[in-house]
C-alpha cells in the first residue's frame, strides 16, 4: 500500500500535528503508512491530509496530551512519527501504555521529554535581560538566548507570568517573543547582534557572583553540572569562573597558612546587655509597634489600642474592636461600650480610673454588602495577640483585671476556659481579677426576660468587682 | 533556585566561633540600608539574574531591631515594588515572637538556624545562643505555619528550614541524623541543610583548621533523603557506617545493603515498594515506575534498564524475569569497591 506523506511546519508545530494526527486516525492510517516530515518544501505541504478539513478530536489519556505538547518541541526529526505511533497504540488496545515506562517507545519519548524539560529549565534560569529604551522613552528588557529545542512558544507563559509588569523581548535564532504588558507577539528569527551588548547592572552582578565563591569549597564538577559550559558565552557572570577555579587552591592554602587570627578585644558584657535590653519599655513604644504592625487576623488594618491611665485601678479586657471602634480607632465606644459605661456608673466605678483594652487589636469581620459582620477570632489568632496584651498589662500595671468574655479569658490565662464555669474571682498571673461575660453577649440575648436577668447578674458581678477593688486585695481560690 | 544571598550587615553582637562575622573577628564591616537591598533585589530580578532574595543578617543593636529591618525589606518588596519573587528570611530566634509573625506575612520561607547539633556545642562555640530559645522559635513557627494552612492564610507558604554546621565540633553523623529526624518530626521542617564548616579567613583559634571532607556533607544529604523518602530510620542509616560516622567510600544506601546482604536479591516483579526502595541504585521515581509497569507486564532485565538510571549497579541486588545474580551476595568480596564511585573530587590540600 502506498504511504501518505504529511509535511508540518518547522519546529514545534503542535496544532499542525494534532490536525494531521486526527485526520490520519479518522482515515484509519496505521503508523507504517504515514510518512512525517517537517519544514519541508511548500509543494509537499499537506499533500494527502491537510486539505481534507477537520477530523474529530481523539480521546487520549490526559498524560498523553501533556507528553505530546512537550515532545513536539524536541529537535529530533522523528518526533512526529514516534508520537503518531504512540497515539495509534493508545487507541488500539494499549490504553494504559503510558504507565509502562519499560516499553521502548515510551522510554524514548520520556527521554525526549526530559531533554525538553531540561532545556526549558535552563532557559528559565540562564536567560539574562539587558535594559534598553523604547522609542517612547520607556524601558524595555531584551534577552538573547539559544535554546537546544524549539521551546520559545512553550516558555512564553513562564516569562509573561514572571515579568508581567515589564516590557520585554526574547530573541532566539528560531524566532522572537515580545511582551508589551498586555499582548504577546511572535517575531522572526533574530541575531545576537540585535540584542544590546551590555547592561549597567552587570558589573554589580559579576562582583556579587565572584564574592560568593568560596575557594575552600570549590567543586568544578558540580558547577558545570548546574551550569553547562555551552551557556557560558551568553551569561554575564561566567567570565570570571576559570580564573576563580584556577586560583581557588592557592587562596584556600593561604587562608590556612595565615592561621588563627588574634581576636579583636570587644567587651562582650556590653554587647550581651544590649541584646537582652530589647522590646518596648513604655506603653507608648508598645503602642507604636502595634500600630505599625500588620494585622495578625484577616480584617481591618487599623489597630485599636487600649485607653486609660497607667497604674489604673481596674483593667477591663474585651474581645476585639467592633465596627464602630474600628471607625473611631478607640476601644469600647460602640453599643457594648456604652452598656459597660452605664453599669460602671451604676455600681460607682470611676470610669476615668479604668483602663480598657481588647485581647485582639484588630477588627475581624466578614463583608456582607455594605455591612461588616463581626467574626469571632479563633484560638490561634488570640494566641498570636497574647504577647502584646500581656506586655500591655505589664506596662499599665493595673491593680485588678476583669476578663469580659471567653476570648479575654483565653488570652489572659492561655487556657480555653468556659466563662459560665469560672465566672467570679480569679487570679491572672498573680494579679487579682474577675471573669464575667462580655457586654455584647447581653445585647444579643433575644428574649426580654432572659436579658433582664442577665443584666442583673452582670451588674452584681461589677458590684463585687467594685467591692473587691475597694477592699484590700484578698486571695481567692 | 538562584537567589540573591546577602547579609543586611556583617556587624554582629554575637561571638560564634565558626562565623567570620563574629564580634571578635577583625573582618571589615559593612551594611546595606533597607532601600539598597530592595533596589538591588528588584534590579537583579528584572534582569532574571535571580529568582528571589535570601536575606540574613548579623545582629546589630538588638535581635528585635535586626529582625524588624529584615522584615521591612520583605514588606517593602511586596507592598511598594509589587515583588512576586521568592523571599527567604533567616529568622533571628532571639527576636520577640511577634516579629516572627510579621516576617511570615511577607516571606515565602522562614528559617531558623540550629547551627550546632547539641546544647553543649552551642554553649562552647556560640555563647550568646541558647538551644531552648531556638527550639521555642521553631515550635512557634511550626504552629503558625500549620494554623495558616488550615485557615488558608498566607504565612511562610514554603515552610521552614534550618542549617546545621558540620565539622566544627565532634558530633557524629549518627547524632546529626537523629537530630534531623527529630526536627522533621517535631517541627515539620521542609529541609535540614548541612553546611560543612570551612576554614574562614581569620579563623577562631578554638576551631579545627582543616575542613571536613566535601564528601561528608554529600553523604549526610544522601542519608537525609533516606530518612525522608526511603523509609529508613536514623539508626539504620547510622549503622551502615562505623562508630557513628557514615562511610565515605560508598553512599549510605549501598553501605546499608553491604551490611544487610541477606536481604538481597529482591525480585523486581514481586517485591513490595519498601523492599525496592532499599535497592542501591533504585530511586523513588524508578520504584514507582516499576510498580506501575509491572501491573501490565513481567519485567525483564532490559525493561529494568529503561526504568532505572543504570542497570549495572543493580545487577547484584535484583532478580528479573530473565535474570538472577550469578553468585550469592554474601560471598562476593569485591562488591564494595564496585559500588564505590570514582573519586569525584580531588582534595585541594
Amino acid at each position: 500500500m502506498q504511504s501518505v506523506r504529511i509535511a508540518l511546519k518547522n519546529g514545534a508545530d503542535f496544532e499542525g500535528f494534532r490536525r494531521a494526527a486526527r485526520q490520519s486516525v479518522a482515515r484509519d492510517l496505521p503508523p507504517d503508512r504515514v510518512d512525517w516530515s517537517s519544514g519541508a518544501e511548500p509543494s509537499l505541504f499537506g499533500e494527502a491530509v491537510a486539505s481534507e478539513g477537520i477530523a474529530p478530536p481523539l480521546s487520549l489519556p490526559r498524560a498523553a496530551g501533556e507528553l505530546i505538547a512537550q515532545v513536539v518541541c524536541h529537535r529530533d526529526p522523528e518526533r512526529f512519527a514516534l508520537l503518531y505511533r504512540l497515539i495509534w497504540r493508545l487507541l488500539h488496545g494499549e490504553h494504559a501504555l503510558l504507565e509502562v515506562h519499560s516499553d521502548p517507545l515510551v522510554h524514548r519519548l520520556e527521554t525526549m521529554r526530559k531533554s525538553v524539560r531540561r532545556d526549558l529549565h535552563k532557559m528559565h534560569a540562564f536567560l539574562r535581560f539587558r535594559e534598553t529604551t523604547d522609542p517612547d522613552g520607556e524601558a524595555r528588557f531584551v534577552a538573547w538566548f539559544e535554546p537546544e529545542h524549539d521551546i520559545l512558544a512553550a516558555t512564553a507563559d513562564f516569562f509573561v507570568e514572571r515579568f508581567r509588569s515589564m516590557r520585554w523581548s526574547i530573541l532566539t535564532p528560531g524566532g522572537a517573543l515580545h511582551w508589551d504588558r498586555e499582548r504577546l507577539t511572535f517575531g522572526p528569527p533574530a541575531h545576537k547582534s540585535d540584542a544590546p551588548d551590555g547592561d549597567a547592572f552587570e558589573a554589580a552582578w559579576r562582583r556579587y557572583y565572584e564574592s560568593t565563591f568560596n575557594p575552600a569549597r570549590a567543586n568544578p564538577k558540580a558547577m558545570r553540572q548546574h551550569m553547562a559550559k555551552k551557556y557560558w558565552h551568553n551569561l554575564p557572570e561566567t567570565a570570571a569562573i576559570p580564573e576563580l577555579l584556577r586560583t581557588a587552591p592557592q587562596r584556600a592554602r593561604e587562608m590556612i597558612a595565615r592561621g588563627a587570627a588574634l581576636p579583636v578585644k570587644r567587651d562582650p558584657a556590653l554587647a550581651v546587655a544590649a541584646m537582652a535590653d530589647q522590646g518596648p519599655r513604655t506603653l507608648e513604644e508598645l503602642n507604636r509597634l502595634i500600630a505599625a504592625s500588620e494585622p495578625l487576623t484577616p480584617g481591618a488594618d487599623r489597630a485599636v489600642l487600649g485607653e486609660g491611665p497607667i497604674g489604673a485601678e481596674i483593667a477591663f479586657v474585651g474581645e476585639q474592636p467592633g465596627d464602630q471602634e474600628d471607625r473611631e480607632g478607640r476601644p469600647f465606644v460602640g453599643p457594648a461600650g456604652r452598656l459597660l459605661d452605664g453599669v460602671l456608673a451604676e455600681v460607682g466605678i470611676d470610669r476615668t480610673k479604668v483602663y480598657v483594652t481588647n485581647a485582639v487589636k484588630h477588627f475581624k469581620y466578614e463583608p456582607r454588602g455594605e455591612r461588616r459582620l463581626h467574626k469571632k477570632p479563633n484560638p490561634g489568632e488570640v494566641k498570636r495577640y497574647r504577647w502584646w496584651l500581656l506586655k500591655e498589662l505589664e506596662l499599665v500595671r493595673p491593680h485588678f483585671v476583669v476578663a469580659l468574655g471567653g476570648t479575654a479569658l483565653l488570652s489572659l490565662t492561655g487556657k480555653p476556659l468556659s466563662v459560665m464555669k469560672v465566672r467570679g474571682a480569679i487570679q491572672f498571673d498573680g494579679v487579682p481579677g474577675y471573669a464575667t461575660v462580655h457586654p455584647s453577649y447581653l445585647l444579643r440575648l433575644p428574649d426580654e426576660v432572659t436579658k433582664r436577668e442577665a443584666m442583673a447578674t452582670f451588674r452584681r458581678d461589677l458590684e463585687r468587682v467594685a467591692a473587691m477593688v475597694a477592699a484590700p486585695p484578698s486571695r481567692s481560690s | 533556585m538562584s537567589l540573591l544571598k546577602i547579609l543586611l550587615t556583617n556587624y554582629c553582637l554575637f561571638d560564634c566561633a565558626y562565623c567570620i562575622n563574629r564580634r571578635s573577628s577583625n573582618v571589615e564591616r559593612a551594611r546595606f540600608t533597607v532601600d539598597e537591598v530592595v533596589a538591588l533585589t528588584v534590579n537583579f530580578y528584572k534582569r532574571n539574574y535571580i529568582e528571589g532574595l535570601f536575606l540574613s543578617s548579623g545582629i546589630v543593636r538588638s535581635p528585635d531591631h535586626t529582625m524588624e529591618q529584615m522584615t521591612l525589606v520583605a514588606k517593602k518588596l511586596r507592598r511598594e515594588e509589587g515583588f512576586a519573587g521568592y523571599i527567604h528570611l533567616k529568622t533571628i530566634p532571639e527576636a520577640s515572637p511577634w516579629l516572627i509573625e510579621q516576617a511570615g506575612l511577607f516571606a515565602d520561607r522562614l528559617s531558623i538556624n540550629l547551627e550546632l547539633p547539641s546544647a553543649e556545642s552551642l554553649r562552647s562555640l556560640a555563647p550568646e545562643k541558647d538551644a531552648g530559645t531556638i527550639a521555642g522559635a521553631m515550635g512557634q513557627m511550626h504552629e503558625r505555619i500549620a494554623e495558616a494552612k488550615e485557615d488558608r492564610r498566607r504565612f511562610s507558604p514554603a515552610g521552614q528550614s534550618t542549617q546545621i554546621i558540620v565539622g566544627a565540633d565532634a558530633t557524629t553523623d549518627a547524632a546529626l541524623l537523629t537530630t534531623s529526624a527529630a526536627l522533621y518530626r517535631d517541627y515539620g521542617l521542609r529541609r535540614v541543610y548541612y553546611s560543612a564548616f570551612s576554614p574562614i579567613p581569620a579563623a577562631s583559634a578554638v576551631l579545627p583548621l582543616k575542613p571536613p571532607p566535601l564528601q561528608r556533607e554529600n553523604r549526610l544529604y544522601q542519608a537525609d533523603w533516606l530518612l525522608r523518602f526511603y523509609g529508613f530510620t536514623p539508626e539504620e542509616v547510622a549503622a551502615s557506617g562505623e562508630d557513628g560516622m557514615l562511610a565515605l567510600d560508598v553512599d549510605p544506601k549501598s553501605a546499608w545493603a553491604l551490611k544487610n546482604r541477606g536481604r538481597f536479591p529482591v525480585d523486581v516483579n514481586t517485591a513490595d515498594r519498601e523492599a525496592l526502595l532499599r535497592v542501591p541504585g533504585l530511586g523513588a521515581r524508578s520504584v514507582d515506575r516499576i510498580l506501575a509497569a509491572r501491573r501490565h507486564t513481567r519485567l525483564k532485565l532490559a525493561d529494568v534498564g529503561r526504568l532505572a538510571r543504570s542497570v549495572k549497579r543493580l545487577l547484584p541486588f535484583l532478580v528479573a524475569a530473565d535474570y538472577r545474580p550469578p553468585t550469592a551476595l554474601a560471598d562476593k568480596a569485591e562488591l564494595r569497591p564496585q559500588l564505590a564511585e570514582a573519586p569525584a573530587q580531588l582534595s585541594l590540600f
